[in-house]
């Protein structure tokens, strides 16, 4: 436990707000990347994940996509793309590599969401006379929110744990403290940077459970999370199914 | 191309190493996620904390836990050791709500039906159970497998030698093809043990729904896509 008792004074001694690389320009560096990357990440695989959703088309595709991400080795993919666009070229290497990695969580997020509406509802907007796009707007986007935003929830924790590893390639972040870490022997420093990633990947989930939570409208899911033995349907589904999904995609 | 003709040797060698790192792990995992997701599904009170803490514990960065594990366990910061403890807890992690969920998935009825022709709980569990619960675990299992020889790569960083190996060296080396052959190699290997643990799944347990149950199969397929 000595070690962690190092590690917290490492964590929290006055050096670390100064020096060549301080504590928080490296929590702003981590959060950085994580959230470009996840918005450009959002703004590619949404109206795709919307759209395979909505038509029933190209599903399996998506399903393939979704399949083949999940084996590719991330810290792979940021050196490979490193070294093919360049040194010069980092931070856009990286984020390259990071909004790559984030995309089959927030798609399988839009295709899922939408799919697990139940069909009655859908075809109750369409028999009122609503339009593709009402039944879209009214319907599937606000039911489709809480699986949306587990989906956003996975991909955030997935960029999260994949910029530590950037660090590698001198990306900065939180990840650095570790990386250098390791050849000085330094481990207070190493559980102190590991600490400071831990803390930041929860604080991050706990923010998006909370955004999932508030995401599902009012009216659904307003029954208590199931019993266990019991065959769930619908509207206890949708946020049974966002649960199942945050754990299940992602690194 | 003809990096990896030149070195094809090393590419073999350390895929061996890589399978034997992420073998053990995918199959601990299952072991210890079967009775964690059981108590998970059978009580309420394990329920919340079991969920909860393989949840958060997935949320925890792969090279931060190498740092937690080795001042917590007395273990060497540098070692294999580190990186299979680190993976079953990821494995473990995705595997425990696949088990929940599956268990939780078979119809009470046939449950029942068990109880009245005089299976105990114990008998029940692995003959009536497990095998209808197997199609649902094999779908989280597969997820695990994948992701952990995938996780695997960054095992490099603590000095565990595999398929990772080809992106520091291949870094420093700046020889493209070098990174990109293991990105390969990782993804074929995951491909593999993944039709692997499918096709075993079709031969063991034939009773499992079939891919065209669209609507009936929703929540099993919700694991798998």
């Amino acid at each position: 436990m000595n070690l962690f008792a190092d590690a917290f004074a490492w964590l929290f001694s006055p050096d670390r707000l100064t020096g060549p690389h301080p504590l928080p320009q490296a929590i702003a560096e981590h959060l950085f990347y994580t959230f470009v990357s996840v918005a450009i990440a959002a703004v590619i695989a949404l109206p795709i994940g919307y759209l395979i959703g909505h038509t029933g088309k190209g599903r399996d595709v998506a399903v393939a996509i979704v399949g083949a991400g999940r084996a590719v080795p991330s810290f792979g993919l940021i050196l490979l793309l490193v070294l093919v666009l360049g040194v010069l070229h980092k931070p856009a290497a990286a984020i390259t590599a990071f909004v790559l990695l984030a995309i089959p969580s927030i798609l399988s997020g839009a295709y899922t969401g939408i799919e697990a509406i139940d069909r009655a509802t859908l075809d109750a907007g369409r028999a009122m006379g609503m339009t593709q796009w009402q039944v879209f707007r009214k319907i599937e986007f606000p039911l489709s929110l809480p699986l949306v935003m587990g989906g956003l929830r996975s991909a955030v924790l997935q960029v999260v744990a994949t910029v530590t590893l950037a660090a590698y390639v001198g990306l900065g972040g939180l990840g650095f403290y570790i990386i250098q870490g390791v050849p000085l022997r330094r481990f207070d420093q190493i559980l102190g940077g590991a600490l400071a990633v831990v803390f930041l990947a929860l604080v991050l989930d706990g923010l998006f459970a909370l955004l999932q939570r508030m995401a599902v409208p009012r009216g659904v899911g307003a029954g208590k999370p199931h019993q266990s033995g019991a065959p769930r349907r619908t509207n206890k589904g949708v946020m049974e199914q966002n649960q199942d999904f945050a754990v299940e995609t992602g690194t | 191309m003809t990096w990896v003709a030149n070195n094809w040797d090393l590419i073999a060698t350390l895929t061996v190493a890589h399978l034997r790192q992420s073998v053990l792990p995918i199959f601990l995992g299952l072991v210890i996620a079967i009775p964690l997701g059981w108590l998970a599904f059978r009580f309420r009170w394990s329920r919340g904390l079991i969920l909860t803490t393989s949840g958060l514990m997935y949320t925890i960065p792969s090279l931060a836990l190498f740092a937690l594990l080795p001042p917590l366990l007395g273990i060497s910061f540098l070692s294999t050791a580190n990186l299979v403890i680190a993976l079953t807890i990821y494995a473990v992690a995705i595997m425990v709500r696949s088990v929940a969920d599956a268990l939780a998935s078979i119809d009470p009825n046939v449950r029942a039906a068990a109880t009245a022709m005089g299976y105990g709980p114990w008998r029940r569990f692995w003959a009536v159970e497990l095998p209808l619960a197997g199609p649902v675990i094999l779908a989280g299992l597969r997820v695990a497998a994948v992701s952990t020889i995938s996780l695997a790569t960054v095992g490099i960083l603590i000095g565990v030698e595999n398929l990772g190996y080809l992106f520091t060296n291949g870094l420093q080396r700046r020889i493209v093809p070098e990174v990109l052959a293991g990105v390969v190699a990782v993804m074929v290997i995951a491909l593999i043990i993944d039709l692997t643990l499918a096709a075993t799944g079709r031969l063991l347990m034939p009773w499992a729904p079939g891919r065209r149950t669209r609507r009936r199969g929703r929540r099993a397929r919700m694991v798998t896509s």
